[in-house]
């Protein structure tokens, strides 16, 4: 399967492999780091960013893709009848749905949230773009964070995420994520949830980059997977009200300026449909699909930044949306699974990276912005990478799994990366992979308090939508406790809300005031949002 | 660079897509915006369960269309929903006795032995004998055999006894992860110490250093080996 220089250079590989078993790779110092990550990482390529010329971060840097996003027309502009968006206004007083909280989003934050806010005894419906569960939730391998044991604690977590985050992470959003970890990993465990465990109950934890102690969680390599099919399945158990298929194209506030619904649409039938709502919880996840720089992503299909789009038109601030994290190790061949994900639990089970030569440029278990960094040097400057269909990688060595925990780890710790590259003829425990960093994860995006809340009253955020847990770089498997703590809060803290909640007559000001302010700014867009959903044409228009 | 191009037949209509592209990206390639049936597009949601036959030959072939790459001849039909039968339960009411199968899901005791379910799993499961564990009230087993079940339905589709094997088998995990696997001591130590406050005020000191004391500590902290 792979091409005759691959294997030339995998004979490089396979001839330095015993040596580098157990040889100590030295981890870089905080100036190398810092030098590594200017040249580098792509949140620091200035042609990638422009400035927001119109609403709450007027002036602050973003990524073109999002930034034409946030400053593009509603849908509902577009769709507009004989009278242009007082059509809309017109069926607000007629809402289709009413609800004391509504989650928008189906992945693990949203499903965290309506499953809270079923517990306060709050009415809870969720709407979801395509299924209940599509999410990037559900393709996260690794694991989750968690300090829960003995020689650890959740001040040594704090610290690790806090200096991985390059001290830019809220700390009273830290402080939630690292206090409240544990209790979120055993309410997921009583829900069924299948860590992996030892014969007396200890959990299997390993390390991740940039981590002090191993307090990675894991259930195989379908962490995500796991967690998503039981919450989903909780959800279903409560009968908490599903619409699929419906995405949210605005939201609805109240006359007093108050978050107060959604409109939404069905996705396959076009109809629009009025959501009304004490409470209301972003929940729609990262912006992968945006393709950044153009860069591959290991996101799911609907991961196109809708919340972001909401919430800044509705007013709301967003932190840090000029930070994205490229995940290290995405897959660089075979071109079916260009971009895929290749779990950091690979590394943390002994692989190293190692370029054309067979040499290890550096500790596999650097933090994913300075590993992303130093794999696109080695390829771009050292001129170390190994050419494959679309651009170059290096080699992440698996078969070291084995010679180091022995036969059998590969299957029974990462199975799902053994089945996706096996399906392409290539046997992980026999060769390496090549691997090149992928558009991985949205660090920023919408700013909350410790509630959980915005700046818009009764407007709650939870889950990869939200900006500033994880500061300017996340650490592995703190997201998927972050989905869960962030999750959770919001649901709990929504149905609370909600019972002294007086929604107000229904408008959509909001939006026709951002289509002004563009028009003062001189914007014209040409582009609606939100998105929904990509488009792919693999090339069509060249052939 | 000119592509090597092959004939596939989407829901029986004719496109040539390059050889090179999954079934998904052929779809698109052939100028679909897809909705349905497509979703994590990396093997893991089990949104794009797709039939498939190959001319000539008449052995139905199942995968995810994210997965697999097109063939010349491929005939295919994608399979975006499937009805499963999803029985309610509270997950710490019930208990992880044979009897609570043979109330939610009667219908495995229904199972004719005929395999189709194993030859159409897309993860390549051994969805029989999972169901055959599951029967028996083995849920560790049942749960280590279907652990990486995406729940495409495709095994549903082509049960004789109407099984939805997917949900026997999740409700057999929840079971295990619930009940049957070893509790863990060390976790339910530091959820009760960070309830006691425990660790409070070393928290608290850590908040209110500066930056340049915390750049400190993180550049000079232990590493666990």
């Amino acid at each position: 399967m792979y091409s005759h220089e691959m294997i030339e250079s995998i004979k490089k590989v396979e001839a330095t492999r015993q040596d580098r078993i157990g040889a100590d790779l030295r981890r870089m110092t905080a100036d190398e780091k810092e030098q590594l990550l200017r040249q580098y990482h792509p949140d620091f390529v200035e042609d990638g960013f422009q400035s927001l010329q119109v609403g709450p971060n007027r002036g602050d840097k973003v990524p073109h893709e999002l930034a034409e996003l946030l400053q593009a027309e509603s849908r509902l502009a577009r769709m507009k009848g004989p009278e242009g968006m007082e059509s809309f206004e017109a069926v607000l007083v007629a809402p289709d749905y009413e609800t004391d909280v509504l989650v928008i989003g189906g992945g693990g934050a949203g499903a965290s949230a309506a499953i809270e806010a079923h517990e306060g005894h709050a009415d809870v419906m969720i709407v979801t773009k395509l299924r209940m569960g599509d999410a990037n939730t559900m393709m996260a391998e690794g694991g989750i964070q968690a300090a829960d044991k003995e020689h650890d604690s959740p001040a040594i977590h704090y610290l690790d995420a806090f200096g991985g985050g390059h001290y830019t992470n809220r700390p009273e959003l830290l402080y939630k994520l690292v206090t409240e970890g544990p209790e979120c990993v055993k309410w997921l465990n009583d829900l069924g949830v299948m860590f992996d465990k030892d014969a007396d109950g200890t959990m299997v934890t390993t390390h991740g980059g940039g981590t002090s102690r191993k307090r990675m969680h894991a259930a195989k390599d379908y962490s995500g997977a796991e967690i998503m099919r039981v919450l989903r399945d909780e959800v279903m158990n409560r009968d908490i009200p599903i619409v699929d298929f419906t995405v949210a194209i605005e939201l609805i506030l109240d006359d007093q300026g108050k978050a107060a619904g959604a409109v939404l649409m069905n996705l396959e039938t076009q109809e629009i449909l009025i959501a009304k709502a004490k409470t209301v919880i972003i929940a729609t996840g990262g912006a992968g699909r945006l393709h950044y720089q153009n860069f591959p992503t290991s996101n799911h299909y609907g991961a196109t930044a809708d919340g972001l789009i909401l919430g800044y038109r509705a007013g709301a601030q967003l932190l840090y949306a000029d930070t994205l994290q490229y995940h290290p190790t995405g897959v660089a061949y075979p071109s079916q699974i260009f971009g895929a994900l290749v779990t950091e639990k690979v590394r943390s089970l002994g692989a190293q990276l190692v370029n054309r030569d067979g040499t290890a440029f550096m500790n596999p278990l650097e933090t994913r912005d300075v590993s992303a960094a130093s794999i696109i040097r080695e390829c771009r400057t050292r001129k170390k990478g190994i050419g494959a269909a679309e651009g170059e990688g290096v080699w992440l060595d698996t078969p070291m799994i084995e010679m180091i925990h022995g036969e059998g780890t590969i299957e029974a710790r990462i199975p799902g990366m053994l089945r996706m590259f096996g399906k392409y003829d290539i046997d992980i425990r026999k060769d390496p992979i090549l691997v090149y960093p992928t558009l991985h994860y949205q660090n920023g995006g919408l700013k909350i308090n410790a509630e959980g809340l915005t700046d818009i009253d009764r407007l709650f955020v939870a889950g990869e939508a939200v900006g500033g847990i994880h500061g300017r770089n996340r650490l592995m498997g703190n997201s998927l406790l972050d989905i869960i703590v962030f999750g959770r809060n919001a649901g709990r803290n929504a149905a609370a809300l909600s019972k002294s909640v007086q929604t107000g007559r229904l408008t959509l000001d909001h939006v026709k005031r951002f289509a002004s302010e563009l028009e003062k700014a001189g914007i014209h867009p040409e582009k609606v949002s939100p998105l929904l959903l990509p488009t792919y044409t693999h090339g069509r228009e060249h052939d | 660079m000119k592509r090597e191009m092959v004939d596939v037949y989407i829901m029986g209509k004719k496109y040539t897509v390059p050889e090179e592209l999954t079934i998904m990206g052929a779809m698109e390639y052939a100028g679909y915006q897809l909705v349905r049936g497509c979703g994590c597009r990396n093997g893991f949601c089990g949104a794009c369960a797709t039939i498939y036959r190959i001319k000539g030959h008449t052995e139905l072939q199942v995968c995810l269309a994210c997965q697999k790459q097109v063939e010349e001849n491929m005939y295919l039909a994608t399979l975006p929903f499937f009805p499963l039968v999803k029985k309610n339960y509270e997950i710490k009411e019930i208990e992880p006795t044979k009897q609570i199968m043979m109330h939610l899901y009667p219908e495995i005791y229904k199972c004719i032995g005929c395999n189709a379910c194993t030859k159409s799993c897309t993860q390549e499961l051994d969805v029989m004998q999972y169901i055959a564990y599951a029967q028996r009230g083995e849920y560790g087993k049942c749960a280590e055999e279907s652990f990486d079940c995406v729940m495409c339905g495709v095994c549903s589709s082509r049960c004789p006894a109407g099984i939805s094997h997917p949900q026997v088998a999740l409700l057999a995990r929840r079971l295990t992860g619930t009940y049957l696997a070893p509790g863990s001591e060390h976790l339910d130590a530091r959820v009760r110490e960070i309830k006691d406050g425990d660790f409070k005020s070393l928290m608290e000191d850590l908040m209110r250093k500066p930056i340049e004391e915390m750049k400190e500590l993180y550049n000079h902290r232990d590493i666990e080996q």
